[in-house]
């Protein structure tokens, strides 16, 4: 061979290699999606909606269990506390400052999970279904021919989709601790850091086993990302702490564990207690303590990055028997 | 496993068979490769041995169907051949695609790859990334690129707004940023305006001949393409080859024949010709809008026109145009197979 086909193969060139792949598979993502300025409506001011639904429905129980504790009667002049009349202006203040703060906390935790359903959302639909999608333009034979490593085509895909996510969620976070005057408490920033990372990994990382999933399964990948759209919401406690699930007897555990198995209910859960504080709600509505969840999302973080590895190099080799790698041939 | 010549690409007894399936009966597209295969398995290379030497501007010149873009694919690492092998820069493609992958690039024709949001200098670069080239090395390659291919003036225009030329010249700067040692060129000049395709094949032919070192394989069914630009070419029909050679050397293999082109009104009835002695071979095509038929025959020597252009006549065609022509790469193909490359 000539000069021209001296090659490298040491580390240091792959790492440089793989790293400059991961930037330049996330590129159109950070800079191509913020071109269109509508992403600002849909998907900064949007989720707000689905936001105020709830956070209406929590504010009405709220008034309506001040309502009670306000209304003085000849039987309980301080109002009612629970069950009983109140004892004195103290304990009905008490009482009082109770509600304040569990509606605060409910508040707070769909803003969060509010939040938190655009990094879902990007990873069902920009994750999921993108290797599927760039084999129909034709993208997918070009990233497999190219010398990079395919988990940094991959972790480009989820490094893009992760930065452009958390500009439109922190625009939601933001507009939603303005609009609903939400108060968080933040005790242990490094902990929170942890946890949010943890949780992004592990759930991009779902999103890359997804990935290699739907290239096998084609078309169909489109109505599972759809179907399991909507009742992750619910089972994975977007909107409500998911603790609360486990407490309704016969269906609600099941549920909840089913939801579980989405890193986004486990972070979201150790995410609320960070921001409110772990005696939020009397401390009765959390899965698990905060260092108990990190460790389930390092280790979901690591399993799902695994398990993408060996999916994608597996349907590589299968599309490449099989002559799947593009969808037309000329 | 090391090849032991010093090709640039080799094949030994490569071949590929899809699985057939019901389901792409629907998809073929008509005339692709006749209907009586599609529901068994397709033989899409069948012992192909090939050697392409460093250096060369290598054709495969076949029409549609013949397995032209299946050996590419299978040297460029994306299809695991069913048997034989193949080798790229030493490199057997099923075992070792890394040290390939890093000297190879492709580019097809018709290709819609990329993303439209981003411009054409970010999509190219975008790809150039893929391969480590180091930025700033990407940029300036880009920007000389297209200056080349007349793309200069597009280079900062999203991708949905280029023209299939443009887009094309965008998918050729693609393929020779990243520095390939050797560039698979799947038909890129396919449905091309004559300029378009005219600036892309010669910057091929200066890319292979001014450097040393760089080898192209092109695939084409446009005979004149393979004819102008290719030091030798393979002629594939059905996944085999029938002929490997110069364009010189494979047009005086009919030498010592004639061709004759024919237009004469639309003829249903070709049979006559078939067993009429000095006739080697002929291809028919219908040109309906006209409502002619085009005849190009291969002939030992002049002899049988009287007899030919008798049974046109009997059959109350008329004769529009008769022309004896000097071979041409088709001549080879239709006296080997006995059909045109379209
Ligand atoms: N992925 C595939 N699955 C099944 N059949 C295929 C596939 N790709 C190509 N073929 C078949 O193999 C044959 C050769 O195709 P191809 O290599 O695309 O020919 P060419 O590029 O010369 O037009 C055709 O009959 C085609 O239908
Ligand atoms: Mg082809």
């Amino acid at each position: 061979m000539s000069a021209a086909s001296v090659r490298r193969t040491d580390l240091r060139y792959r790492v440089g290699l793989n790293l400059r792949a991961v930037v330049g598979r996330s590129y159109p993502r950070i800079v191509g999606a913020n071109r269109e300025p509508s992403w600002i409506f849909f998907e900064a001011l949007l989720p707000l909606l689905g936001i105020a639904a709830y956070v209406f429905i929590y504010q009405f129980f709220g008034g309506q269990a001040l309502a009670v504790i306000n209304q003085a009667t000849l039987t309980a002049p301080f109002g009612m506390c629970g069950s009983n009349p109140c004892a004195d202006a103290a304990q009905q203040a008490l009482y009082r400052a109770a509600v304040y703060s569990n509606t605060n906390a409910l508040v707070a935790s769909v803003v969060l999970g509010g939040t938190m359903v655009a990094f879902w959302l990007n990873v069902l639909w920009s994750m999921a279904s993108q290797l599927y999608w760039e084999k129909e333009i034709g993208n997918l034979q070009l990233y497999m021919m190219a010398p990079m490593n395919r988990m940094a085509l991959l972790g480009g895909m989820a490094v893009g989709g992760m930065v452009m996510t958390s500009m439109r969620a922190v625009s939601t976070l933001i507009a939603g601790v303005f609009v609903f005057g939400v108060v968080f408490q933040v005790a242990n920033p490094l902990m929170l850091l942890a946890v949010f990372f943890a949780t992004l990994i592990a759930l991009y990382g779902l999103g890359m086993m997804f990935a290699s999933l739907y290239l096998l399964w084609g078309r169909e990948a489109w109505n599972l990302s759809a179907l399991m759209e909507e009742p992750i919401f619910f089972s994975s406690g977007f909107y409500f702490p998911l603790g609360g699930l486990f407490r309704i007897p016969g269906w609600g555990p099941a549920v909840a564990i089913a939801g579980s198995f989405i890193p986004a209910s486990i972070g979201l859960d150790a995410l609320r207690q960070l921001t409110l504080g772990s005696t939020a709600f009397g401390g009765t509505l959390w899965i698990f303590d905060v260092t108990t969840e990190l460790e389930i999302l390092v280790g979901m973080a690591v399993l799902f990055l695994i398990l993408a590895r060996y999916a994608l190099a597996y349907l590589e080799t299968l599309a490449k028997r099989e002559g799947k790698l593009t969808s037309r041939h000329q | 496993m090391q090849s032991p010549m010093t090709y640039a690409v080799e094949t030994r007894d490569l071949t590929r068979i899809f699985a057939g399936k019901k389901k792409r009966r629907f998809r073929r597209k008509a005339g692709s490769n006749g209907s009586e295969d599609s529901l068994g398995p397709v033989t899409a290379l069948d012992g192909v041995s090939l050697g392409i030497k460093e250096g060369e501007l290598f054709g495969m010149l076949g029409p549609n169907g013949a397995g032209k873009t299946t050996l590419i694919k299978i040297l460029a690492t994306l299809l695991l051949p069913t048997a034989g092998q193949a080798f790229v820069a030493g490199h057997d493609v099923a075992k070792d695609p890394f040290p390939i992958r890093q000297r190879i690039n492709m580019v097809s024709g018709g290709e819609t790859s990329g993303y439209g949001l981003l411009t054409a200098r970010e999509n190219i670069w975008m790809f150039s990334q893929f391969y480590g080239v180091p930025s700033k090395v990407s940029k300036e390659r880009i920007d000389d690129l297209m200056h080349i291919f007349g793309l200069w003036d597009k280079r900062d225009a999203k991708v949905r707004m280029l023209s299939t030329g443009q887009r094309q010249k965008m998918n050729m700067i693609r393929g020779f940023v990243t520095d390939p040692d050797i560039l698979f060129l799947d038909e890129p000049t396919l449905g091309l305006d004559v300029n378009a395709a005219r600036v892309i094949r010669e910057y091929v032919m200066n890319w292979v001949r001014k450097r040393a070192g760089k080898t192209v394989l092109l695939t084409s069914h446009y005979m004149a393409e393979a004819d102008q630009m290719c030091d030798r070419i393979a002629i594939i029909d059905k996944g085999r080859i029938l002929a490997c050679d110069t364009p010189a050397n494979l047009k005086r293999m009919i030498r010592t024949e004639t061709t004759f082109q024919l237009e004469v009104d639309t003829i249903r009835d070709t049979t006559s010709f078939v067993g009429l002695r000095g006739v080697k071979n002929f291809s028919h095509k219908d040109d309906i809008s006209k409502n002619r038929s085009h005849l190009t025959f291969i002939l030992e020597d002049e002899g049988p026109v009287a007899e030919i252009l008798s049974s046109i006549t009997s059959q109350g065609a008329k004769v529009h145009s008769l022309q004896k022509s000097e071979p041409t790469l088709e001549d080879v193909f239709i006296s080997m197979v006995g059909r045109g490359l379209d």
